[in-house]
């Protein structure tokens, strides 16, 4: 057998996810979309485009702003055998509409003994640093994997969009798909080039709930997600230049948790920085770092965490820009395990 | 209820204000912003949102309105913060994210709080409802003057913390005002595509309480009608849902590509622009003239030029300071 080497395709992650979609529709009629100007207008974030004109209002349905109703209609209709994707607009606005959530779709297969199935993704925008204020620009990634009975998965890259996304449709649970708005490939929200990758035109899975090693090193091991992968690539190479070999893993689901990845890391490492935009206390930070030390594994100095500061998202530039993440802020947290 | 002439003119002038304060804004926005538009770039980042065309909702009620009386609004907020009498120098300085602003930075434009005139709003659709019938309750429970008023869009009567605070209201009968500035679009989803009936106002039977609909986006019709409803409010008499008919000139936020408007709809919104129609029929009244006209073009010009001026030429808070004002 010969292997054709298939042509460079780079897509943003935006494109990625409705490729995605629009796969699995054309294979299973079950599968449909519902959200705020998911239709003609394709998503304010792209990753609906084209849905509308290939499939049609039936099944590409933009609903009223009443996200209580479509998310609750989503859970009982995957209840009854189909399988809706549904896209709340920006992941800040779970307050009014969290029953539905985590109350029902979370908890329904638990309830039934496993009798009744759900289904459906909830695909959700994450993310600041283009001063959007404090109600557009949350992570809230712990809210939501603190929560049993669902799956949470965040990808930080087109390839691991597009997988994940399949994975997701096809999960027989309720998949929470949250996408980062800088790494989307939207002009507008300014991109994160990194995150657009090749991706194969033919439908593949990335398996939920692993994580990966992203860049391989010896000395240190940073954890991140979404926007935090691409701060830690960054502090990466930044240190590679200090002589430093730093191992990034990207954690890709937050729900179920790859702890073995991380430990197998930080095993060779003996060093952990964990770097999430969500905010620091009660985290995926926290949690990282306990996994971690509950295993036992042998450290070279104190784990650290680069989060966002306990505070509403300021709206000033500077402001917001200072309590961001950053890859300096990974480097200082690298210099103080030094110090230790 | 009809407008006197005075009210007339500061319903016009305030409309002029307006309109003159997001003509400016919108060119500032722009700033940084090409030939690559990234919202993060700029002296005004984050997102925009507009309010040309939807002056007459802010003057038509905020004329019956004084300080002590509270109004709480939407992501769409200028135009209503306006009329309110928010202190315009410190709006335009926390839109700019400066350290004089009313919030020292850390709200932006979909967060401005004047405490001062009571004057608050929020980004979460349909969020603008439940605080207001709160105040309300407030101002009945401490035997305190002042009505409320909420405004919401069309969409977000869609919402249902709308449905749960009209009926609270209604069983309480509280002093407080519903309106809803019906531009006909949320986002790219229009009122048809998203409401099962044409009027919100026609939803107000549920809650018992008045319902109302006023078409034309006239300053003069929305100050009879509201009147009316604010009246009865003041006299202990309950709630209103109003509707008014009014029109988005603008895209809902700064870059959108608006290509979900049907052809020559914004043209024709162009052509009954409420601010030339006011003029025109002021002027036809002999309220106005060419004179003062002017002369009131000039001073809301001069209004706009200086919070601008202020917004430009003051400081952003030190970055630390993003710590502070989480507690008090
Ligand atoms: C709970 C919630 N859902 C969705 C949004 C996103 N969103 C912002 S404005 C908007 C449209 C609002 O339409 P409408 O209420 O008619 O107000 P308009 O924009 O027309 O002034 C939407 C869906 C939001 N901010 N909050
Ligand atoms: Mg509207």
């Amino acid at each position: 057998m010969t292997q054709v080497k298939e042509k460079e395709r780079k897509l943003t992650i935006a494109r990625a996810m409705a490729e995605a979609i629009a796969q699995e529709m054309r294979t299973d009629d079950k599968v449909f979309v519902m959200g705020e100007d998911i239709g003609e207008l394709g998503g304010v974030f792209g990753n609906t485009r084209g849905l509308h004109e290939e499939f049609g209002g039936e099944r590409v349905r933009d609903t009223p702003i009443s996200e209580t109703a479509f998310i609750g209609a989503a859970v009982g209709a995957a209840s009854d055998g189909m399988k809706p994707v549904v896209e709340l607009m920006f992941v800040d606005f779970f307050g009014v509409c969290f029953d539905a959530i985590y109350n029902m779709m979370a908890k329904n297969t638990y309830f039934s003994g496993g009798n009744v199935t759900v289904p459906m993704v909830l695909m959700t925008s994450t993310g600041g640093g283009y001063s959007d204020g404090g109600q557009h620009s949350q992570c809230v990634h712990a809210t939501f994997a603190h929560l049993p009975g669902m799956k949470v998965v965040a990808p930080s890259n087109a390839y691991d969009a597009k997988g994940m996304m399949i994975a997701a449709i096809r999960d027989p649970n309720p998949v929470v798909f949250m996408f980062h708005k800088a790494l989307q490939g939207m002009g507008w929200l300014g991109t994160e080039k990194e995150a657009i990758v090749h991706v194969p035109e033919a439908a593949y899975e990335v398996e939920l709930g692993k994580a990966v090693v992203t860049r391989p090193g010896t000395d240190v091991t940073i954890v991140g997600i979404t926007s935090g992968v691409h701060f830690g690539l960054k502090a990466a190479r930044i240190l590679e230049e200090q002589g430093v070999s730093a191992e990034v893993v990207d954690l890709r689901s937050l729900a179920p948790l790859d702890r073995d990845t991380v430990i197998e890391s930080v095993k060779k490492t003996g060093r952990l920085i964990v770097v999430d935009e969500d905010y620091h206390s009660y985290g995926m930070t926290a949690e990282i770092i306990a996994s971690v030390v509950e295993a036992g594994v042998p450290l070279k100095a104190a784990p650290q965490r680069v989060a966002y500061p306990d505070i509403p998202i300021p709206f000033a530039r500077p402001m917001e820009q200072w309590a961001l993440p950053s890859p300096e802020k990974i480097i200082a947290a690298f210099n103080k395990m030094k110090e230790d | 209820m009809k407008p006197s002439q005075e009210q007339q003119v500061w319903m016009y002038k305030h409309m002029l204000v307006s309109r003159f304060f997001e003509e400016v804004i919108e060119k500032i926005y722009m700033e940084g912003k090409s030939p690559a538009f990234n919202m993060a770039n700029g002296p005004i980042p984050g997102e925009m949102h507009l309010s040309n065309g939807q002056e007459p909702c802010a003057v038509g009620v905020c004329a019956h309105l004084t300080a002590e009386d509270v109004v709480t609004s939407t992501h769409r907020p200028h135009h209503v913060a306006i009329a309110k009498g928010v202190d315009l120098k410190a709006m335009a300085a926390e839109i700019f994210g400066k350290r004089t602003g009313l919030s020292g930075g850390r709200g932006g434009h979909m967060h401005i709080f004047d405490p001062k005139v009571n004057f608050s709003c929020s980004g979460i659709i349909g969020q603008s409802v439940g605080p207001a019938v709160g105040a309300a309750l407030s101002r009945v429970m401490q035997k305190k003057s002042g009505i409320a008023v909420a405004y919401l869009g069309e969409g977000a009567a869609n919402q249902g913390a709308f449905h749960e605070a009209l009926n609270m209201a209604g069983v309480w009968k509280l002093p407080v005002i519903f309106i809803i500035e019906d531009n006909s679009w949320g986002i790219s989803v229009s009122k048809r595509a998203s409401t099962a009936i044409d009027r919100n106002s026609d939803r107000a039977v549920a809650y018992g309480m008045p319902g109302e609909f006023i078409a034309g986006n006239d300053p003069v019709a929305i100050f009879d009608v509201v009147g009316e409803a604010i009246a009865r409010a003041r006299n202990g008499e309950g709630p209103t849902l109003i509707e008014i008919e009014t029109s988005r000139l603008a895209g809902h936020f700064m870059g959108d590509g608006e290509t979900y408007r049907p052809a020559g709809e914004k043209e024709a919104l162009q052509k009954i622009d409420p601010i030339p129609v006011m003029k025109q029929r002021l002027l036809d009244e002999g309220i106005l003239t060419d004179a003062t006209d002017a002369a009131l073009i000039e001073e809301a010009h001069a209004a706009v030029d200086a919070a601008i001026q202020f917004a430009r030429d003051s400081e952003y808070a030190a970055p630390e300071e993003a710590m502070e004002k989480v507690f008090v």
